[in-house]
């Protein structure tokens, strides 16, 4: 069976790199009048060069997206299990070599946070934690997702990655959708930032959507988080691998997430500065690229970049988030992973979606899809 | 006599079908739908809880000529449709479905296999079985064989809004169909609407281009108002395209010499 490391190793990056850095205008113009934007389109639509045709890509991205999504802004929330980590990530809060207290919720606590979040409103629930595998392993993570099935209609996770069989036995628990990002697809950098534990394995972690895709899942989410390498190239490559898998596991969807590095516990800030005026010319680019895949933004994002950028092409976010264990009632003060930006409540976020003439929608899918009742 | 559309035990004055996806409230998507005078709306099982009596979409949609139609969108399989057309029917108290079976859920193109596998099923099980479905004239047919009560194939890719694109294929569904035959996908404008009722569809089905225009309820009004001018040309037989410019008779007019 096909890999994305096979399509991922004829790529170099150093002339990616060159290629992005050396278009003209005239090639954007060029792009910019095809109906249909190839993978090739892409890297012209994120170059420098495209920057002043960013008004332009907004108009067509926002009417692209209403077609596709109508007037609609899904809404999800993240709910950390654990902060208990056995990696060392440079950038990451739960890395571990920070000495901070660690917590993973049992049952009782896992179903008090349920409690809170369902008094919120939402439906569709994102599950996190790092990577310990004995204490949240895919037994916990089993016992987690079966806890928790009957109150949402749609549940995701974000753990670390696993194997195509341990993926199956999650589907058969209800699980819904996994979200895996790469960090960066520059292997050489890659290895400095995860210098220890089992995420120091690149072609592991490169060929986890596959394993997902083996295993049937309904939707995998994409991305790279920006700031330890040249989010153009590291975004081209995310488009080659969402291509790639669009091709091989054609009944699966894909999102897109866009994390920028935000501040945490421990040392290293971002090497590469992603601008807003980047973010917003990669996620238009995205949407011309494609017009189906779901665009996720987080609550890294500060209150005046959420607000513009929901009828610019995303199509879900969250709102309220704790990226700590137990961060809604159970232990508030427990280490985060990292600050989240906007801290508007729920409601707030709900208001301001409404007043733009779109809905939120909170369920988009059936527990019965899963056979699930 | 008056001109009304039966299917199964129900007659429709509205040959206009309409959705509830992507409006930006429940609310103008309540005021459009009342506004095209629609009797027959179409609803995502995955977007509404069907167990709350206070569900949002289904508030909306509670008058006495409107009938749900709970479609099965988001389901891969025959299996994935059979059970959650049950659970539909149990719930929302109504047999009907709108059978959607796409495995892609990218362009949502609807999987012919696993629909017939589930039509029969379903037919089998009771239910008035409206599938979505390629122009594919002998998938109707084999559908019609296993009890549809209708067929639903789509003009052009569902939310493209291109229109007609598949017209020579349902000229021949619309000719060959003993069921009524509802356009359904791609409709992005009353001109289309029109254009499909013209050919002899039994009714349109049209959601993304009411809920996305800029007026949802003048964009109602305008579809129904298509789809009357539609039927009504299609009744009273449009007189014939001309191929070529017709002066003269020149390789015959010997005859008359």
């Amino acid at each position: 069976m096909s890999n994305f490391k096979d399509t991922f190793e004829t790529y170099d990056w150093d002339t990616l790199e060159n290629e992005i850095y050396s278009f003209t205008s005239f090639d954007v113009e060029n792009v910019l009048a095809k109906s249909r934007i190839t993978l090739e389109d892409f890297k012209v639509l994120i170059s420098p060069e495209a920057k002043p045709f960013i008004e332009q890509m907004a108009q067509r991205s926002s009417a692209l997206t209403k077609k596709r999504f109508g007037n609609t802004i899904q809404m999800f929330i993240p709910m950390y299990l654990s902060n208990e980590c056995q990696n060392i990530c440079t950038y990451c809060g739960f890395s571990m070599i920070n000495k901070i207290r660690r917590k993973t919720l049992s049952d009782k606590e896992i179903l008090e946070e349920v409690n809170h979040i369902k008094n919120l409103g939402y439906d569709h629930i994102l599950l996190v934690t790092g990577e310990a595998n004995k204490t949240v392993g895919v037994s916990y993570l089993k016992k987690a997702i079966a806890l928790i099935r009957e109150h949402f209609s749609n549940i995701s996770i974000e753990v670390q990655p696993l194997d195509q069989e341990e993926y199956e036995t999650l589907i058969q628990e209800g699980l819904y959708a996994v979200l895996v990002y790469q960090e960066t697809y520059h292997k050489a950098t890659y290895k400095t930032h995860h210098p220890k534990g089992k995420k120091s394995n690149f072609d592991y972690r490169l060929n986890t959507p596959d394993r997902l895709g083996k295993a049937g899942i309904h939707k995998i989410g994409l991305g790279a988080l920006f700031g330890l390498e040249d989010w153009r190239v590291d975004s081209f490559y995310t488009a080659l691998h969402l291509k790639y898998l669009q091709k091989t596991y054609w009944k699966t969807k894909y999102s897109i997430s866009f994390p920028r590095l935000r501040p945490h516990q421990g040392e290293v800030q971002p090497k590469v500065e992603m601008t807003d005026s980047d973010l917003v010319q990669l996620i238009c680019a995205y949407r011309l690229l494609d017009e189906d895949v779901e665009l996720s933004m987080s609550t890294r994002e500060s209150e005046i970049f959420r607000n513009n950028i929901i009828n610019l092409g995303i199509t879900s976010i969250s709102a309220e988030s704790k990226t700590n264990p137990g961060g809604y009632v159970v232990d508030p003060e427990s280490l985060e992973q990292f600050e989240i930006s906007d801290v508007r409540s729920t409601d707030e976020i709900r208001k301001m979606i409404e007043s733009q003439g779109y809905e939120v929608v909170w369920k988009d899918w059936d527990k019965s899809y899963s056979n699930f009742v | 006599m008056k001109d009304v559309l039966s299917i199964a035990d129900k007659t429709f004055a509205s040959r206009l079908f309409t959705g509830t996806g992507k409006f930006s409230s429940s609310q103008k998507m309540r005021d459009a739908v009342l506004a095209s005078e629609s009797q027959l709306v179409t609803v995502a099982l995955k977007r509404v809880e069907v167990h709350n009596e206070s569900d949002d979409i289904l508030v909306h949609l509670k008058e006495n000529h409107i009938n749900l139609l709970p479609n099965t969108s988001g389901v891969r399989t025959a299996k994935e449709a059979v059970f959650a057309a049950q659970l539909a029917r149990e719930a929302l108290e109504t047999n009907w479905i709108k059978l959607e079976v796409h495995p892609d859920p990218k362009f949502l193109l609807p999987d012919p296999i696993e629909t017939l596998k589930a039509a029969k099923e379903l037919v089998d099980l009771g239910f008035v079985v409206m599938p979505y479905i390629h122009a594919d004239p002998v998938l109707c047919k084999r559908l019609e064989d296993v009890g549809v009560q209708c067929v639903m194939p789509l003009g052009a890719p569902i939310g493209s809004n291109k229109g007609i694109m598949t017209k020579d294929f349902l000229e021949i569904i619309i000719e060959q169909s003993n069921v009524p035959v509802i356009i359904d996908a791609g409709i992005g404008a009353p001109s289309h609407a029109a254009y499909a009722m013209e050919l002899g569809a039994d009714a349109v089905l049209v959601n993304t281009a009411i809920a996305v225009s800029q007026n949802p309820v003048a964009m109602g009004v305008a579809f129904k108002m298509a789809v009357e001018a539609g039927r009504m040309a299609y009744l009273a037989k449009l007189a014939p395209i001309k191929q070529h410019a017709v002066a003269s008779s020149p390789l015959t007019s010997f005859l008359n010499e």
